[in-house]
């Protein structure tokens, strides 16, 4: 497979660079930077420091014997992102580009986010290299999120609600390019998923290829072979390529993505760009969307914010197209049960996101042969969710 | 590349005057009333008119325009209705009509299949804010086809090299935006603008319109002074706005574009 996106940000015939005219000299900036930092050892030694030191990585990657025992199959291991410092992958991506920004002299960093976790992660690098932060959150989500919210503002960020369209991430990312393009000249727009215009899409598979080297080497030295599969979540797809990557290459390693199937893929609420969507652009970027006929947006729901997002990364979409990586969805109550599995017989909370990568999980394991096995990225953890579920169940905190 | 954008700069030009080009949502608040109000705002001294087509998910446009664009969904507004109202304005108006339209809305309906039935309503350019002409390619080839015109955006931030190329792949103009910003915003300062266009005129023999913060008389007659043509969109979207249920509001808009083209007569 050639190295991908090619110079143009291209994968296969999705991303590229849509985007006005004002954007398209900082994007240009940004490839460029990105590129001398990709080779600069200083740089990457920086970062390195940062990912161990701060972050707290490697993370494990844990074997879940009581999941596995449970289900009946397949040696299930969990990719513990959600040990990462703050609670979730994200800050992978955001300690990389925020490390870009102080590199680039931007003294203000504006970032959007669904569930939280985005916003948490850009507020705390914020925090930590002293940069201007303000993150761009859809009241719907604020409402579902609040513990997050607070945490931002905790941290030193401005959150900003948006009150437009469905009230949620596509709507914050809206906005997010907008503050960018008019504040351009001295801010960086941390997006925290492998969307938008090149080169974010591959920059930020970078910042999370992480994932997958660790998983990489920790499975070898745990069992000495490649896993038969590897599964994650996929809202905009971050976590998922960060866990991928490095196994692409491996054509015995099969790798699911799981999108969020809402409340049913007939019921036309969810977020199922592969089961439900076609191709169309999107805030930068040419993928799989959810639209009607005419080209309009189509309102997502899944009951994780980080899921409930129209379009999905354009790699993907390649990915997908090709047949190398296989699409699946898990429902609302598929997640929420799988939630409550984890948690009672592993002892871990997992994210809402999360959850519906441990619910494919639970239909797939036992389906496979004991000596088969699964790795499952645990993007991030669920003390953000608890009091959402709390309300879901009628339990007043 | 279109007759009537060309002869309406070149009419413009020998006269001294300056295009005054008024933005209109396309179905906001309906699209019989966009009909009216492209005849009326002739009237009043428009000379081309840019119709928006709106989309769930404008990420160029300011609240004003944002709003404008929900409006005209709610009313189940679709491009292809655009295209009908075109085709029956071009019964009663020869004003040169640009569509500006973010690029999904293209690619739902197939660029080949767009730029046809656009040239046959008598669509004569394009404004396509998400798509610059590095991403253009698909477009160009049906668009340059059929004699659609392609109208690019030049930016404050543009670096020489964007110049260059968005002046060679412009066509009819070049739409300079006065800012770094979303639409609505507040104009920036004329010395910039002005050195802008400077630089564009030595790489573009093409005309130049300004647009994005050009709200007042007094915004289009300062404008007027440098470039060839004054953009005014979210003024007179507010207007419309603001007299959704008055029965006299293509009158009261009528009005606020008259007195934009009294401010841009030459001196």
């Amino acid at each position: 497979m050639p190295i991908l996106p090619d110079s143009r940000g291209r994968f296969g015939p999705y991303g590229g660079r849509y985007v006005p005219e004002t954007l398209m000299p900082a994007l240009l900036e940004l490839e460029e930077e990105y590129a001398k930092v990709k080779k600069d050892r200083r740089f990457q030694a920086d970062l390195a420091y940062y990912l161990k030191q701060y972050v707290g990585r490697p993370t494990s990657l844990y074997r879940a014997d009581r999941l596995t025992k449970k289900l009946g199959g397949a040696k299930i291991y969990l990719k513990r992102e959600d040990l990462c410092h703050t609670g979730a992958h994200k800050i992978n991506n955001a300690i990389g580009q925020a490390l870009l920004a102080v590199r680039m002299k931007k003294p203000r960093v504006i970032a959007e986010t669904g569930a939280g976790q985005h916003g948490v992660a850009t507020a705390t690098a914020a925090a930590m290299f002293g940069l201007e932060c303000e993150i761009y959150m859809g009241t719907e989500d604020m409402e579902r999120q609040a513990l997050n919210v607070f945490r931002m503002r905790l941290l030193g960020a401005k959150v900003t609600g948006v009150d437009a369209g469905s009230r949620t991430l596509k709507d914050a990312i809206s906005e997010a390019m907008r503050d960018w393009t008019t504040n351009v000249r001295t801010t960086h727009y941390i997006l925290g998923s492998v969307l938008g215009a090149h080169p974010y899409p591959m920059m930020i598979r970078d910042f999370q290829a992480v994932i997958g080297r660790e998983a990489r080497k920790q499975i070898l030295a745990a069992e000495g072979k490649l896993p038969n599969y590897l599964v994650a979540c996929v809202g905009g797809g971050s976590n998922s390529i960060g866990l991928f990557h490095a196994f692409l290459k491996d054509p015995k390693v099969k790798m699911v993505g799981v999108e969020a199937g809402g409340t049913g893929i007939t019921s036309g609420k969810h977020a199922a760009r592969f089961s439900g969507g076609k191709p169309g652009v999107l805030q930068g970027t040419m993928t799989y969307l959810l639209q009607d006929d005419n080209g309009q947006i189509n309102l997502t729901h899944s009951v994780s914010a980080g899921l409930d997002y129209a379009a999905v990364g354009p790699e993907h979409s390649l990915y997908h197209d090709l047949g190398r990586i296989e699409y699946t969805y898990a429902t609302d109550s598929e997640a929420m049960a799988a939630f409550d599995l984890l948690a009672q017989e592993e002892g871990i909370i997992p994210a809402l996101e999360s959850a519906h990568a441990i619910a494919h999980v639970v239909k797939l394991a036992p389906t496979l042969k004991k000596s088969q096995l699964i790795i499952a990225n645990l993007s991030g953890r669920g003390d953000k969710d608890v009091q959402q579920v709390a309300r879901m169940r009628g339990v007043t905190l | 590349m279109s007759g009537r954008l060309d002869s309406t700069f070149a009419r413009l030009r020998q006269n001294k005057e300056k295009a005054l080009i008024a933005y209109l949502m396309a179905g906001d608040p309906g699209l019989a009333e966009t009909e009216q109000l492209v005849v009326a705002l002739e009237q009043a001294g428009a000379d081309i008119i840019e119709l928006g087509v709106p989309f769930s998910d404008p990420i160029a446009d300011g609240p004003v325009i944002q709003q404008a664009a929900e409006r005209a969904l709610k009313n189940g507004t679709s491009l292809r209705q655009i295209l009908t109202s075109v085709t029956s304005l071009r019964q009663r108006t020869q004003i040169p009509i640009i569509l500006m339209l973010y690029y999904n809305s293209i690619h739902a309906m197939g660029c080949e299949e767009f730029c046809k039935a656009a040239k046959a309503a008598g669509v004569d350019g394009l404004i396509v804010p998400d798509m610059p002409p590095d991403e253009a390619g698909p477009l160009k080839v049906p668009a340059d086809a059929v004699g659609l015109s392609l109208i690019f955006l030049l930016a404050p931030t543009s670096t020489t090299d964007r110049r260059k190329l968005v002046a060679k792949e412009s066509h009819g103009f070049v739409y300079y935006v006065s800012l770094t910003g979303i639409t609505g915003a507040k104009l920036s300062n004329a010395t910039d603008i002005q050195q802008n266009i400077e630089k564009l005129r030595k790489v573009s023999a093409a005309p130049v319109a300004v647009g994005f913060g050009v709200a007042t008389p007094e915004d289009a007659a300062r404008v007027s002074k440098m470039a060839d043509g004054v953009i005014v969109g979210s003024a007179i979207v507010k207007q419309i706005a603001a007299h959704q249920q008055d029965p006299g509001m293509v009158g009261y808009v009528a009005e606020f574009v008259r007195s934009l083209k009294a401010a841009m007569a030459p001196a």
